[in-house]
């Protein structure tokens, strides 16, 4: 078995004793009421952001959107041009904020590493055989290793959700801990749920603290791969999740909704989540994350339109 | 970039409601003057302004108004259902149409956040409207036999709490079973009424068949006793409707009664936590608990207390107040001074008597009628502020710690309108609320209002039920 994230002194070692020991935890955690949460989710997003909160909302989202190309197509040029756009967002205004991260496929990572180096623009890659997950742990680690070694600075991994769904929490746990153990000290670990495959907003919240529990740096909510992917919802129970873990064990999580936030207004409705949710500690890149594509286009737009007082349109923003 | 995320005010523009410097007395259709000239100013809460002049009815305009109804009666009584229906069908139109103009001027006059106004108060309105609309012409299969007779003139009195929304659930039900209505609005909020005299016109309606009366307590009282009224409702105060009751006593007036409550709302140890705490805010904070069925008795099972209290605790620092016609805000002004001073008196006494008091940190504007979000832990039974209500924004927090416990306690109330139940077991769902003494149960949620759900309560929070098919009957001779 991989060594624990969990030291002697941490507050929830007991919990790992056994699958059993885990398994009384994760359903001891208090349910979810999915129709009380959706509407809490719904309320927020109906705060007016606007003005100077809606510049400053703009910017910070810029900030914190990992820029992201996974598709089989991808090529060198292609990652390339992601990583300019990366460092800078705005050819015409260079007070727009650089993103967080580029977020690739790990035979990528160096290219990607490449094209934003100096630019405090890190890397981030999907490993451990992203986004089934359906390879053996020692292809998943093997595949860490590599974008690790490639220079990754933040690893995207999968959880395995059939094991997860059968309830065999402790392998879940075990792999992800081996993981991180694989990202050495380099590398933070953001871990993916599919939330949208775990389908029950319980599982959400047990999948949440089961990757807390693990050593998860970032819990993520989806690959964007799936049907359903981030949602108000399953975001906000995730900040209470990583809310509730730091009232616990001093510990902070980040937090990163992935695939179909596409607009301005969304990703302000996300921000508002957090700011009422978990706090404003969360409320910088290195806590909150945007797993997105699209949505640095439609920020940078809104941007310009508060710059100029007029919308300008999709050819004054780069299409990469 | 480290800035906190402050959000810029966000308010709604007073401009699109034309409030007239002064209104008069809604009777057959016409705009009049008080019998005796006499006027009020109506003020808002939130600022003290004087937003109009309004005319106060007295014991003349009450008659007045009743022979307007009685004469409307018999043409608006012999319509067929699907006729009223149309009317009523194009006043829910109306309502929707003039939504936004309507919810920013209830916020003007009440104070409540123009986020409640605009997302629960004026859709409400409409759909109250729009659900006995769709009676109107099925009276016969509404279980009350073949044919059921309207009973004449109703004269209704509601509060200031939801002025426009108490106005739909006592004049819809009343126009499609075919009555005609005198309705008095509370004195401080009787603004919605008057525009709601206005799209009466707008619609149409047939003069006389709503009466608009802003005034006191004396015109109140002289509707109830005016012996051409068929039917009483009446929503608001215990102390006023037990007038009412001896008023009526011994008459052939029907009567229907939404009085005061003291609602309980249990938190078992597995509740989706939460989510409760959601709905102990929205028990008891929504309308600044100037609520009938407020869950304004927290009662939580010991095991879970310090945790679901620290929960709360950080909720209640994130909850907004201050100017109602800013988007953002959640917690408003409280309706009149009256109300502030019984509010702050009761809320002494619960620290007198040796209750914990909180508050989150929290800047009070410096005109107009506030009270900041309140927290009262170590409160027993025994309490006053656990048997009065404060209709303020005042939570009692109390513990339990056996079903058994909670229900005693939940039923341990000279009042009966409203309770909640959180938890994730279903079957303890059914089992409390089977045994609680309450008009409407919860169950993880609270207040939740919907035209089809009959709404009422039991001991001295009255009799009769408002809303859905049971909502007819109140205005039927069945």
């Amino acid at each position: 078995m991989p060594s624990s994230a969990l030291t002697a002194a941490h507050p929830l070692k007991d919990v790992i004793a056994s699958d059993s020991a885990l398994r009384r935890f994760l359903h001891g955690l208090p349910g979810v009421d999915a129709v009380g949460l959706e509407g809490r989710a719904a309320s927020l997003g109906t705060r007016s952001i606007k003005t100077t909160a809606k510049a400053y909302a703009i910017d910070l989202a810029i900030s914190m959107v990992d820029l992201t190309t996974l598709e089989g197509a991808d090529t060198p040029g292609k990652v390339r041009a992601l990583g300019a756009k990366a460092v800078r967002p705005d050819p015409t205004d260079r007070t727009a904020p650089t993103t967080a991260a580029v977020c690739v496929y790990p035979d990528m990572v160096a290219v990607a590493k490449e094209a934003v180096a100096g630019s405090g623009v890190k890397v981030a890659s999907v490993a451990t055989a992203f986004p089934a997950g359906r390879a053996p742990l020692t292809v998943k680690l093997a595949d860490v290793r590599e974008a690790v070694a490639a220079g990754a600075d933040e690893i995207d991994m999968v959880i395995d959700r059939g094991a997860f769904l059968s309830g065999r929490y402790l392998k879940v746990y075990d792999e992800i801990t081996a993981v991180k153990e694989a990202c050495g000290t380099s590398a933070r670990l953001k871990v993916i749920f599919e939330t949208g495959e775990l389908s029950t907003y319980d599982n959400i919240r047990r999948a949440s603290w089961l990757g807390m529990l693990a050593g998860a740096d970032f819990i993520k909510t989806s690959t964007g791969k799936v049907a359903v992917n981030a949602t108000p919802a399953n975001t906000l129970l995730m900040l209470e999740a990583v809310r509730d873990f730091r009232a616990q064990t001093g510990i902070q999580v980040g937090v990163k909704p992935a695939g179909g936030i596409r607009t301005s207004k969304d990703a302000i409705k996300f921000l508002v989540l957090v700011n009422e949710t978990a706090g404003e500690d969360w409320l910088d890149n290195h806590w909150f994350r945007f797993g997105a594509s699209s949505l640095l286009n439609d920020l940078l737009m809104q941007r310009q339109k508060l710059a100029t007082g007029r919308y300008s349109g999709p050819d004054y923003v780069t299409v990469d | 970039m480290a800035s906190v995320f402050a959000y810029a005010p966000a308010l709604e523009s007073r401009s699109i409601v034309d409030i007239a410097p002064s209104y008069g007395l809604f009777i057959d259709g016409e705009f009049v003057e008080a019998a005796d000239g006499k006027v009020f100013k109506t003020v808002s809460p939130s600022t003290e302004e004087v937003l109009s002049e309004v005319a106060q009815a007295g014991e003349a305009d009450v008659d007045r108004a009743v022979q307007a109804a009685r004469k409307a009666f018999e043409k608006w009584s012999a319509l067929p259902g699907s006729e009223r229906a149309k009317y009523l069908f194009r006043i829910a139109r109306i309502i929707q149409e003039r939504s936004r103009e309507l919810a920013v001027l209830e916020t003007l006059d009440n104070g409540k956040p123009i986020k409640e106004t605009r997302d629960a108060d004026l859709p409400l309105v409409a759909a109250h409207f729009f659900y006995y609309a769709g009676w109107a012409d099925k009276l016969d299969h509404a279980g009350f036999g073949a044919n059921p007779r309207p009973l004449g003139v109703a004269g209704q009195v509601i509060p200031w709490n939801f002025p426009l929304l108490m106005l739909a659930w006592k004049i819809a039900p009343a126009l499609a079973t075919g009555n005609t209505v005198v309705l008095k609005p509370a004195e401080t909020t009787p603004l919605s009424a008057l525009f709601f005299a206005d799209i009466c016109r707008q619609a149409g309606l047939p003069k006389g068949v709503v009466n608009i009366l802003p005034g006191y307590g004396g015109a109140g009282a002289a509707l109830v006793a005016h012996p051409d009224v068929n039917k009483v409702a009446f929503t608001g105060s215990t102390a006023v409707g037990k007038e009412i009751a001896r008023t009526v006593a011994g008459t052939r007036k029907k009567v229907t009664l939404e009085l005061g409550g003291k609602g309980a709302n249990i938190v078992f140890d597995d509740a989706p936590i939460d989510q409760a705490v959601e709905g102990i805010v929205n028990g008891i904070f929504f309308n600044q608990g100037q609520v009938c069925c407020a869950g304004s008795r927290l009662l939580v099972q010991e095991s879970i207390q310090e945790d679901l209290l620290e929960s709360l605790k950080r909720r209640l620092s994130t909850l907004r107040l201050g100017d109602p016609l800013d988007k953002n805000t959640d917690i408003g002004a409280i309706n009149s001074e009256e109300q502030l001073t019984r509010i702050t008196s009761l809320v002494e006494q619960g620290e007198a008597e040796g209750a914990e008091r909180w508050s989150p940190a929290c800047e009070l504007p410096e005109s107009g009628y506030w009270f900041a979000p309140t927290l009262f832990t170590n409160v027993t039974q025994a309490h006053t502020i656990a048997r009065d209500e404060i209709f303020g924004p005042v939570l009692s927090v109390l513990t339990f710690r056996t079903p058994d416990e909670a229900v005693a306690k939940a039923n341990n109330t000279p009042y009966g309108l409203s309770a909640g139940i959180w938890t994730e077991k279903g079957s303890r769902i059914l089992a409390v609320a089977n045994r609680l003494r309450a008009g409407v149960v919860w169950s993880n949620t609270f207040n939740k209002f919907d035209p089809t759900s009959p709404f009422g309560g039991y001991k001295e929070s009255g009799f009769g039920r408002e809303g859905g098919r049971h909502g007819l009957e109140a205005y039927l001779d069945v």
